[in-house]
């Protein structure tokens, strides 16, 4: 058991300060994936409601194939395949070389993953949203834009929140997918320090106490912007 | 005298100019697929496939025999939890839900690692009991952990679809003198299980994408064995195949649910 606390604690005896660090990129992954992926998602989302039939069967296109494969997969195709492209390119031009880091990768994957089950979401939350706001909207002179920011979003990002909510814990989660291929989170410092320590069971056990804590986090947090959003509503 | 006059007719409505922004994303999608199947004339060796085909459909084998092992598994094990969900009884209530929330909390890959790795830690207890034989393997190691996160999210779609099925069925079954267990089987179940076809068949898809993670400890399944490929040509188009192979899959069994559900809720359209 002492021995155990030793492993876990911090400074050069334990990996207290490295599983740290795999928490904060854990962490910064996952929120620097979500503006990328709320934002294409919404859009997508508009997409397919619009009545261009051509941008509609381009936004059901991408879902289709970002929803169809396997995370870690899409991440291997980002990886690789967009390195290998990236590198090709410089050879042709002469440019300078650039590849994409893990993390970049990471972000790039799970976002357009993310943007993709987004934009399911908004949509059926668009759906949800009577037709009269827009009408009223407008027959007060409100700009199309103004009806979309001050009349709709409102509205939208209340009944979208739980889904969201959902997709948001799988995002958390995804991340652990990009140890695969180096990122420094959570999961990886654990599988070195299992290495090293030869504690395995101790170390993934951690790592995935310290997900459950991530979770439950932010299952608080949300909570908390659902009854923001609710704020206005009586309380029955 | 006729009724419907041209001029009572809705005027059909002008025919929809596709606009800048359709064109321009079409376009996109054509420019990619034009690329992609420049590459793949380009790229595409018949000896790579002479060479991996077979592997790639065993390691396809694999893919779909795990998730369809580990999904009757974890429906077998979302039974009692689901109940457990449902009861007053809070020791009951309350490890299921901690069940439920540990595996739907924590990411499938550290759950794998803690069996595949973790567990290997007491080699000398496993040896003892003679369980070793299972833990040692990784596609068992595999298979636990999926039967056991599917089973957490199968509990929840079976509780919600039981809990969706209306209280006056299980009260007009009691009343025709019904026992208890008759009743679940024969009046709520066949109900809930037509709310909950959607929800288990996302869930079949769920598996299938998330048993690629699989390959990371060892196992040769359809990404397994794509790894290798790719490992000993370092040709890109093998993650390709396997891309394509899992849209397959995925998409086919999307349009088999879809058509299922249209026959199984005939009886409901009016």
């Amino acid at each position: 058991m002492n021995e155990s606390l030793t492993l876990l604690g911090f400074g050069s005896t334990g990996w207290g300060d490295e599983l740290a660090t795999g928490v904060v990129v854990t962490v910064t992954l996952s929120l620097a994936t979500l503006p990328i992926g709320l934002c294409l998602g919404f859009f997508l989302s508009l997409a397919k409601q619009s009545d261009d039939r051509l941008l509609k069967l381009s936004a059901d296109i991408f879902t289709t194939i970002f929803r169809g494969l396997p995370e870690l997969l899409t991440l291997f195709l980002v990886y690789f395949g967009v390195n290998a492209g990236l590198k090709s390119l410089s050879q042709a031009t002469g440019l300078p070389d650039i590849a994409l880091s893990s993390f970049v990768s990471g972000m790039v994957a799970l976002g357009v993953v993310f943007s993709a089950f987004a934009s399911e979401v908004f949509l059926s939350a668009f759906r949800a949203i009577p037709h009269g706001q827009r009408e009223g909207g407008m027959a007060l002179g409100l700009g199309r834009t103004k009806v979309m920011l001050l009349v709709i979003l409102p509205q939208l990002i209340k009944i979208a929140l739980p889904g969201l909510g959902n997709l948001w814990m799988n995002l958390l989660k995804d991340t652990a997918l990009v140890s695969v291929i180096g990122l420094a989170d959570i999961l990886r410092q654990a599988q070195i320090a299992a290495r090293v320590s030869r504690e395995p069971f101790l170390f993934f056990g951690t790592a995935i106490v310290l997900y459950l804590v991530l979770t439950i986090l932010s299952s608080f947090v949300i909570g908390g912007i659902d009854r923001w959003t609710k704020r206005g509503e009586v309380a029955r | 005298m006729s009724g419907n006059g041209p001029s009572l007719a809705a005027p059909a409505p002008p025919p929809q100019k596709p606009k800048i922004a359709g064109m321009i994303a079409i376009g996109v999608w054509i420019a990619f697929a034009i690329a992609f199947v420049i590459y793949f004339a380009k790229a595409f060796d018949t000896t790579l496939i002479a060479r991996f085909g077979w592997s790639y459909l065993s390691g396809l084998w694999v893919t779909v025999s795990l998730v369809a092992v580990s999904f009757v598994l974890g429906a077998l094990v979302s039974l009692p939890v689901a109940l457990g969900r449902m009861s007053a009884n809070p020791i009951a209530g309350g490890s299921a839900f901690a069940f439920v929330y540990f595996f739907r909390g924590t990411p499938l890959i550290a759950q794998i690692f803690l069996v595949y790795y973790g567990f290997g830690q007491f080699h000398d207890f496993f040896e003892a009991i003679g369980m070793w034989w299972f833990f040692r393997e990784a596609w068992y190691c595999g298979l636990l952990s999926l039967a056991l996160n599917t089973a957490a999210y199968q509990a929840e779609i079976l509780r919600g679809a039981i809990e969706s099925v209306p209280k006056g069925q299980w009260e007009g079954g009691r009343s025709l003198g019904l026992p208890g267990s008759v009743i679940f089987f024969k009046v709520v179940l066949p109900q809930a299980m037509i709310v909950a076809l959607r929800p288990y068949a996302n869930e079949i898809i769920l598996m299938i994408k998330a048993s690629a993670i699989v390959a990371i400890i060892t196992v040769y399944d359809l990404f397994g064995e794509t790894r290798q490929a790719y490992s000993r040509t370092y040709d890109f188009q093998t993650y390709v195949w396997a891309a394509l192979l899992y849209l397959a899959l995925v998409e086919a069994l999307r349009h088999a649910t879809n058509w299922a559900e249209r026959r199984l809720t005939v009886h409901l359209k009016r």
